[in-house]
């Protein structure tokens, strides 16, 4: 078990003239809960559908588990669960049906399929819909369904393609609980997702992807230190004042970046003096004369550190999670092409990443 | 808690190394896809009612102005080619459900399985013999019910249901492709309007006598042609060569050529997409 469980070395898959996946490289150790970080297109989804020994690749070399996917695949598939971007069950039979087909097809002989069915229900809470058809189910219970079913071989990775994408809100908070409760069983844990809090709050490990390749890794901490320690957010009360707080904070030698939606101001602050870039900060803003809802130093959010790394913004749905560059009055930020950028990589769900 | 633990020593004691078997998997992969039609209305009560409806139309809307084909009755006519040719309308659903299969992730889950990746198409055709041989008989006893009579025996009678059920075997390939290329339902639906010009520019419906010649050109040299005459004329037995110029072999041989034709060159496409991922 000392062998890493995923080791990728300079991965290629090309899709007609755009590469999914262009010369990645990627190593998680085993016994661990890794996120993979990225905006639709990034190739997230080819990278766990190539781990699961869907894909051909072009170049490289990928192992997982100890088997190289393409000569060893069935060893590969014996090692590994699948959940992906849909839940994939059949909404025309059961919930209990769905997994004893998946246990029998894994090689679980009927009686055993059954039993292991029964328990997943259980772990789940869904022993009492299991008898139920799956298009009764609610969409949240249809996901952890399909997460039931990816645990029926009990595999040593799971693999877990933007499990929640969809959910609303209270059905993924659930989900999460049921994904780390597999976690503390000690199932390593491969999950892609464009929600920043969703891999905070789940993995211990992040691989930032772009563009096919891994951009930066490391543990939610270590991603935050690299962008360079605090956040000075300033949060003004009438949106006309937002230049001139901004241009307050850039003569007071921060890079201030403009967030018009939310009407903030934000701008790094240092590692070690929170307090005083907290003070001076305020003075700045408050001599410029301008009314403020609300001030304060915070830890720096993943999508800052999606956007320091890469250059532009993570969140791609086009739902405002990323802020809004305004290039005319945040001099020097990081984000000038967030505007243009955003939508460009948003558009559809599987578009690019998928085939 | 504790309950996992016990059940994940047990599978990994129980399970075989390989997972399930192709016949296995295949069997397994089939009943889903039966139970998704049994237990899908839409598919089994509006498929069902269709088909009826489009039979007793055909057989008192177009047979009251067709009247006699060289002495033999339209519905006698009408019946044996409107089964044939139900063939590839009943397998539109297949393409449909392949779609939608590869674009939810049912597909991926089932290849990230152990057991032979292929069983994900042979299951399919596998069910589709099955609701095909459900949907034709249901045709057939419609047909009977309206007046359709069987001119040949028995026995080349029910030659005929396994014909079609053979033509089926051919057919489901080619809808396997379409839905691998469509990617998604509906696009798969759009697809599968090829069915009309193939089954309505043939001889299922009207004779092709009274076409203009290139409609007949077409009609001469596709294969739903040669399977509605094949079995039309297995029903007719002694009739066959009076009123469609050959007896039963000359067309059965030729559908089977043709059948056989459409599974290779099919089948090695589909599973060419299949493999591509």
């Amino acid at each position: 078990m000392t062998e890493p469980t995923i080791e990728a070395h300079g991965l290629v898959k090309r899709f007609g003239r755009t590469a999914a996946l262009d010369g990645l490289d990627l190593e998680v150790a085993a016994g661990q809960v890794v996120a993979i970080l990225g905006p639709n297109g990034a190739g997230k989804t080819t990278f766990v559908r190539s781990v699961a020994t869907l894909v051909r690749l072009d170049a490289g070399t990928l192992r997982v588990a100890g088997h190289d996917v393409r000569r060893e695949s069935r060893a590969v598939r014996r090692a590994i669960g699948l959940a992906g971007q849909f839940a994939s069950v059949e909404p025309a039979m059961t919930g209990r049906q769905n997994l004893e087909l998946v246990g029998r097809l894994y090689g679980q002989r009927a009686r055993t399929a059954k039993a292991s069915a029964t328990s997943v229900l259980a772990d789940f809470g869904l022993t009492d819909v299991g008898d139920r058809l799956v298009r009764t189910y609610s969409g949240g219970m249809r996901r952890k369904l399909d997460l039931g079913a990816s645990m029926v071989s009990a595999p040593r990775l799971l693999l877990l393609d933007e499990p929640t994408t969809g959910l609303d809100p209270r059905a993924r908070l659930d989900l999460w609980d049921s994904i780390e409760g597999l976690v503390t069983r000690g199932t390593d844990v491969l999950l892609t997702t464009q929600y920043l809090d969703e891999a905070e709050r789940l993995a211990g490990y992040i691989v930032i992807i772009d563009r096919g390749r891994a951009v930066a890794s490391g543990t939610p901490a270590e991603l935050k230190r690299r962008v360079g320690g605090n956040v000075l957010e300033v949060h003004v009360r009438d949106v006309a004042d937002l230049p001139a707080a901004a241009a307050a904070l850039a003569r007071a030698g921060h890079e201030p970046q403009v967030d018009r939606a939310t009407r903030r101001v934000s701008a790094g602050a240092g590692d070690d003096r929170a307090v005083q870039a907290l003070v001076e900060g305020l003075r700045t803003v408050e001599e410029a004369g301008v009314a403020l809802a609300d001030i304060g130093v915070r830890q720096p959010s993943l999508d800052e550190v999606f956007l320091a790394l890469t250059g532009h913004s993570a969140g791609t749905d086009g739902e405002g999670d990323e802020p809004a560059a305004d290039p005319g009055d945040a001099e020097g930020s990081v984000s000038e092409s967030t505007g243009p950028e955003g939508p460009a990589d948003g558009a559809g769900t599987r578009n690019g990443t998928t085939r | 808690m504790s309950t996992l633990k016990g059940t994940t020593m047990t599978t990994a004691v129980t399970a075989r190394d390989r997972g399930a078997g192709l016949s296995t998997a295949s069997l397994l992969v089939a009943k889903r896809a039966v139970l998704t039609f049994l237990r899908t209305p839409q598919l089994i009560i509006v498929g069902t009612v269709q088909l009826v409806g489009f039979l007793v139309t055909f057989r008192y809307v177009f047979g009251g102005a067709f009247g006699d084909y060289k002495g033999l009755a339209y519905v006698d006519f009408a019946v044996p080619g409107f089964i044939a040719a139900g063939v590839p309308f009943t397998l539109i659903g297949t393409a449909v459900v392949m779609a939608e299969d590869l674009h939810t992730g049912f597909i991926d889950r089932l290849r990230s399985l152990p057991s032979p990746s292929a069983a994900v198409l042979t299951g399919r055709v596998l069910a589709d013999t099955v609701v095909l041989a459900w949907s034709l008989a249901v045709a057939t006893l419609v047909g009977f019910a309206i007046g359709f009579r069987l001119h040949g025996s028995v026995l080349q009678g029910l030659a005929a249901f396994g014909l079609c059920l053979l033509f089926g075997l051919a057919f489901s390939w080619v809808f396997i492709l379409l839905g691998l290329v469509a990617r998604n339902g509906q696009a798969a639906q759009g697809l599968s309007l090829l069915v009309f010009p193939v089954t309505f520019g043939s001889s299922a419906y009207v004779p092709i006598d009274g076409m203009p010649g290139w409609l007949r050109a077409f009609a001469e040299n596709q294969p739903v042609t040669w399977m509605a005459n094949a079995v039309r004329a297995l029903t007719l037995g002694d009739k066959a060569v009076p009123v469609l110029g050959h007896g039963a072999g000359y067309f059965v041989v030729r559908a089977l050529i043709w059948s056989v034709a459409i599974m290779i060159v099919f089948f090695g496409l589909a599973v060419a997409v299949f493999r591509r991922g």
